[in-house]
């Protein structure tokens, strides 16, 4: 039993009616790690967590969360980890302060104990000001940094958030972002799931990407972007008017990006990038720029599922 | 930025009494945030209660006042059942809020947040009821058997409340949003309330309908009330009074458990 894993998971499969929205994944997520889970919208990511955070019951396969069985000891599981689910979970109603101390009576804080734990979280999460606002007179990045808050009233072992950033502004992203390594740096696991290449980019020590319920490639980021082919030809053509060109003579896999003129290729070592610059050359279409580089995971998704990135 | 993460031991799981003291507080608080919410608990039963006892209250009783005697401990019964569609349409939106959620990933008793529903819907009925008996001792209704007539009173709207409550805890698990949610309960309320003998003796209806008053447990519910306020109850009154009320947890409460771990 590997117990340096926060969460194990093997074949878990979960349908609605006859979509199978989580279909066989297997997942190894070592503790202390920031861990993302790639997809677009309908993945199947939200059923995913749900499943390992005991809220949705999966039709097969098992799973461990800090080595605590799914299915054998949920109650285990629960007070191992805590979620933050992609929709704000706390009462509207109620101000920012209200909510934690009710979370935290829940917790089995007693009344003071229980105040003087939201205060302090409250303080952290730079929400003293609003703590006695409504949370419906609250910001998205507000709401966002409390829903976060609501899951920390104890440290859990596992952290999962659900597209943590997806709706906020820059900043408010930002502010998340830097939440999360520092939860991350006190020795929390965290499982997240997002929409955005980027985020995963930056946050992630490991990326699972999924698609259709199936995991359909894994690794750091580099390791992800290394599967696609050792990089990406990016020529940029002196005349605009040649573009078409260009982009005909370069193959099926050519993809014009359309605002810089600039034109992208996936190409499988330095040889394949010299041999298109050569026929470019011979068709006398002058470069303004060119260069080899690694893919982005914009491109990584697009060469593992054949579509853009939502 | 630096987050306070306690490493220590954690606090010791709550008890189920401070649990459902937990969610009373937050019934409260809502109250003190959403006072709108009196509103829908208590203008139906008082536009009722006014509306029966200076309309049709001579005609049905001979006056006002004698009216208000027969239709009090009623309109007392039917504002605790239609206050329970209330609690649904609060669960139902409870869950499409995520806040559920939340309350199911703590490691807490899994009905507990259920318990707590119950705890906060055992506030509202008792303000609710108050209300209504307020403006009720206000208009000139005398009961009976005084301060223990009400009290016994109160302690049966307690249990209507328990019982009844849960056929809006599983409607408010079923259906996708509150607003079904209401409509579906008055649309049942409405009519089950009214074919029963809170406004009026069933004794000129049809008989068809008097059949129906009498096996309604609106009906029984009402005359065990009525009889709790004059002082003049009888235990096989009270028993029937207590019977759907209990056979709906029966029936219900696994219910919900299943409907809940289903989920
Ligand atoms: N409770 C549900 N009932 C029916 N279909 C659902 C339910 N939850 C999710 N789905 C469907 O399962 C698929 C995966 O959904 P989800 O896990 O929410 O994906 P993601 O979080 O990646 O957007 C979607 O097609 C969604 O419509
Ligand atoms: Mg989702």
């Amino acid at each position: 039993m590997e117990t340096d894993l926060a969460i194990r998971a093997r074949g878990l499969r979960r349908a609605f009616g006859n979509l199978k929205a989580v279909d066989g994944i297997d997942l190894d997520v070592p503790r202390g790690m920031i861990f993302a889970i790639l997809g677009p919208n309908g993945a199947g990511k939200t059923t995913l967590l749900r499943m390992l955070a005991t809220l949705t019951r999966p039709d097969d396969g098992t799973a461990q969360v800090m080595g605590h069985d799914l299915a054998r000891h949920p109650e285990r599981v629960r007070a191992a980890i805590a979620m933050t689910g992609q929709f704000a979970s706390l009462d509207e109603d109620l101000t920012g302060h209200e909510n934690l101390v009710m979370l935290a009576r829940l917790w089995g804080f007693g009344w003071r104990a229980g105040r003087g734990r939201a205060a302090e979280l409250l303080a952290a999460f730079d929400l003293s000001d609003a703590a006695k606002k409504q949370v419906k007179d609250y910001s998205g990045g507000m709401r966002r940094r409390l829903d976060i808050a609501a899951s920390l009233i104890v440290t859990p072992g596992v952290l999962f958030l659900d597209e943590p950033t997806t709706g906020l502004d820059p900043s408010a992203r930002a502010g998340v972002w830097r939440l999360i390594r520092g939860l991350a740096a006190e020795g929390v696991t965290i499982l997240l799931t997002t929409q955005y290449l980027e985020e995963a980019d930056q946050l992630a020590g490991r990326i699972a990407v999924i698609d259709h319920g199936r995991k359909i490639a894994e690794g750091t980021s580099r390791e992800l972007k290394a599967q696609t082919g050792s990089g990406m030809l990016h020529v940029t053509p002196l005349d605009p008017g040649n573009r078409q060109i260009a982009l005909g003579l370069l193959g099926e896999a050519a993809q014009s990006d359309p605002e810089g003129g600039r034109i992208s290729v996936p190409v499988a070592d330095d040889a394949e990038a010299s041999a298109h610059l050569a026929r470019l050359a011979e068709a006398n279409i002058r470069l303004a720029e060119f260069s080899l580089g690694a893919p982005s995971l914009d491109e990584v998704f697009f060469a593992l599922t054949g579509r853009e990135a939502a | 930025m630096s987050i306070p993460l306690p490493r220590g031991p954690r606090p010791a799981a709550p008890s189920p009494a401070s649990t459902a003291l937990t969610f009373a507080w937050r019934a409260v608080l809502k109250f003190r945030h959403v006072p709108e919410q009196l509103f829908d608990l208590v203008m139906t039963p008082i536009m009722f209660t006014l509306l029966f006892t200076f309309i049709f209250g001579g005609a049905l009783a001979g006056s006002s006042t004698a009216y208000l005697q027969w239709f009090i401990p009623g309109i007392l019964v039917q504002t605790t059942v239609f206050n329970t569609v209330y609690s649904g349409m609060g669960l139902s939106t409870d869950l499409s809020k995520g806040l559920f959620d939340r309350f199911r990933s703590l490691p807490i008793w899994s009905l507990a947040p259920f318990a707590g529903l119950m705890a906060g819907d055992m506030l509202r009925h008792t303000i609710a009821g108050a209300i209504i008996l307020g403006i009720g001792l206000g208009l000139g209704y005398r009961p009976e058997a005084g301060l223990s007539g009400i009290l016994g009173s109160w302690l049966l709207l307690m249990a209507v409340g328990f019982g009844w409550g849960w056929i809006f805890i599983v409607l408010g698990l079923v259906l996708r949003t509150p607003m079904t949610v209401m409509t579906l309960g008055f649309a049942v309320l409405f009519p089950v309330t009214f074919a029963s003998n809170i406004m009026v003796d069933p004794a000129t209806m049809p008989g068809w309908l008097q059949a129906f008053v009498a096996v309604n447990p609106i009906s029984s519910m009402t005359t065990a009330m009525r009889s709790l306020m004059a002082g003049t109850a009888a235990l096989p009154e009270i028993g029937l009074a207590l019977l759907s009320p209990a056979l709906l947890t029966l029936a219900l409460a696994p219910l919900v458990l299943w409907l809940y771990r289903r989920k």
